[in-house]
């Protein structure tokens, strides 16, 4: 019965160390350093519970920021219309020197936004043959720098930090007239809805295109009766006027487009950390019970030898 | 017995399959084999332009409507949208002007003024604005832009006369064109503030 139970223990111990297959990528450990393989596990864990706590609180917070950027930016939406209605929207028409505007966002981690915005700045770019770029956002800097350095004017950064007013973005459309281009291409997302941004170009002349747009019918200027300054005037006010208003709606777009596509991440993120914080759970409690059970097997076996030899 | 045949690489297109676009048209690459320089249709949608989202214009009508459609938007907020009115007073420069149905389309440059809406015969909301553009069109649309806009209510009396004083100090002490032109500004702001609230 003792060298029974000899051959029982030995053959259960072999069985159970056959079996203790995991599906976790635990390389080989020796015996006698089982208590390592736990504490592995358990760093693992700590770490992901922490990346889980870290993504969920920056959802919360781009969460609560959105409800307040939407807001503005539904009512900056308003101002839009009426000028489109009196000057086109027309990206079409040829000109000599081109500048393209990609709008993106400073901070990452906010999804492939910014990634869209500047293929489709480059695609733009790409379809006149002078085109100059002046890039908005830090992240746009960082992906254009690099291959289109000789096409880009200037990088406007950190407009995040102050408040979006549009006395600011009146200030980034003067520093974009002031390069004096013809046609401005602004490359923004344009916030559909918490889950869906669409990527958005929008055009604005100088006065001297307007012009030339107004005598060919290409815009209506011409019908309506002027109570103001003479033609050329008028329109150079209405042409400065149309960058603000568009720069501040792009502006406040992209970054709605931007919270919008951080809390969609973040949640994937919490979703992701919290799925293998699970695993991670199983195995750890696995590697726990397989190792107490090692050793209680080997405790019984050698009481069982000892017994055999009395 | 049936043999499979040979396992191909998963994305590799067989030869027979490969669809025309990616022919290559024998140009010879830097090794001197035949480069696959073709042009593959592009994954990505086209991007969409501000005039897609707006709503679609109305018709003209063919005699001028009983009542105006109003819209008043500055930047940060939208006053009037597609409002139903009587009639609106706006500030041009070259002088105060009335808008009624039918009215010939006209666009406007705005003075630091009053404009007045007169919703129907008794109610009459009146907003400062410090300047913009208006523009009538020929289906009776009224589009006001303006870049601020506060209902006269809400101006400060004893506020508007410190701040007159105060840009016509600066005015007596501007250095350069600059200064002089931003003085010259705000005297002629506050100066309208002060006559809109009837002083």
């Amino acid at each position: 019965m003792a060298s029974n139970g000899f051959q029982r223990t030995s053959a259960l111990l072999r069985t159970l160390r056959n079996s203790n297959v995991t599906s976790a990528p635990v390389t080989f450990t020796p015996s006698g350093t089982r208590s390592v393989s736990l504490q592995i596990v358990q760093q693992r864990m700590k770490s992901v519970g922490n990346i889980q706590k870290i993504t969920a609180a920056m959802k919360m917070v781009a969460a609560s920021r959105l409800k307040g950027a939407q807001t503005r930016m539904e009512k900056s939406r308003g101002l839009v219309v009426p000028l489109i209605r009196m000057l086109g929207d027309l990206p079409g028409i040829v000109t000599d020197t081109t500048m393209v505007v990609p709008v993106s966002s400073d901070k990452g981690l906010c999804g492939g936004i910014n990634t869209t915005v500047v293929k489709y700045s480059k695609v733009v770019a790409g379809l006149e043959p002078k085109t100059t770029m002046t890039i908005v956002g830090e992240k746009a800097r960082a992906q254009l720098g690099k291959g289109n350095s000789d096409k880009v004017n200037g990088t406007i950064v950190d407009l995040s930090k102050i408040p979006m007013t549009f006395a600011t973005a009146s200030m980034v459309a003067d520093t974009i007239l002031a390069e004096g281009a013809q046609k401005h291409q602004i490359v923004f997302n344009k916030f559909q809805s918490v889950i869906s941004f669409r990527p958005t170009v929008a055009t604005v002349y100088s006065s001297d295109e307007y012009e030339k747009a107004a005598e060919a019918g290409q815009i209506k200027f011409d019908e309506y009766e002027m109570e103001g300054p003479e033609r050329s005037e008028f329109l150079l006010d209405l042409a400065e006027f149309n960058m603000g208003v568009v720069m501040y709606n792009a502006l406040l777009e992209n970054s709605t487009s931007e919270l919008g596509s951080r809390m969609q991440s973040m949640e994937n993120s919490t979703k992701n950390a919290k799925d293998m914080l699970g695993k991670l759970t199983l195995l750890y409690n696995r590697t726990r019970q397989a190792s107490i059970t090692t050793e209680l097997i080997e405790i019984i076996s050698g009481a069982s030898a000892l017994e055999a030899k009395k | 017995s049936w043999t499979r045949p040979p396992r191909a690489r998963r994305n590799a297109p067989r030869r027979d399959e490969e669809p025309s676009w990616l022919r290559f048209e024998g140009r010879r690459g830097p090794n001197g084999g035949r480069a696959r320089e073709a042009v593959k249709p592009s994954t990505m949608d086209n991007p969409s332009t501000p005039s897609a989202f707006m709503k679609p214009l109305p018709e003209v009508p063919a005699t001028p409507p009983a009542k105006l459609t109003l819209n008043f938007y500055v930047p940060h907020n939208i006053e009037f949208d597609g409002a139903e009115v009587d009639q609106v007073q706006v500030p041009a420069t070259s002088g105060d002007m009335g808008v009624l149905p039918g009215h010939v389309p006209t666009v406007v440059q705005m003075r630091p003024g009053v404009v007045a809406v007169t919703l129907n015969d008794k109610e009459v909301q009146k907003y400062f604005v410090s300047s913009g553009f208006a523009f009538v069109h020929a289906d009776s649309t009224t589009d006001i832009c303006a870049v601020e806009a506060v209902p006269v209510e809400q101006l400060d009396a004893e506020a508007v006369k410190k701040g007159l004083a105060d840009y016509q100090a600066k005015l007596v002490n501007a250095k350069d064109d600059y200064e002089k032109a931003s003085a010259q500004i705000g005297i002629e702001v506050c100066g309208a503030m002060n006559s809109a609230l009837g002083n």
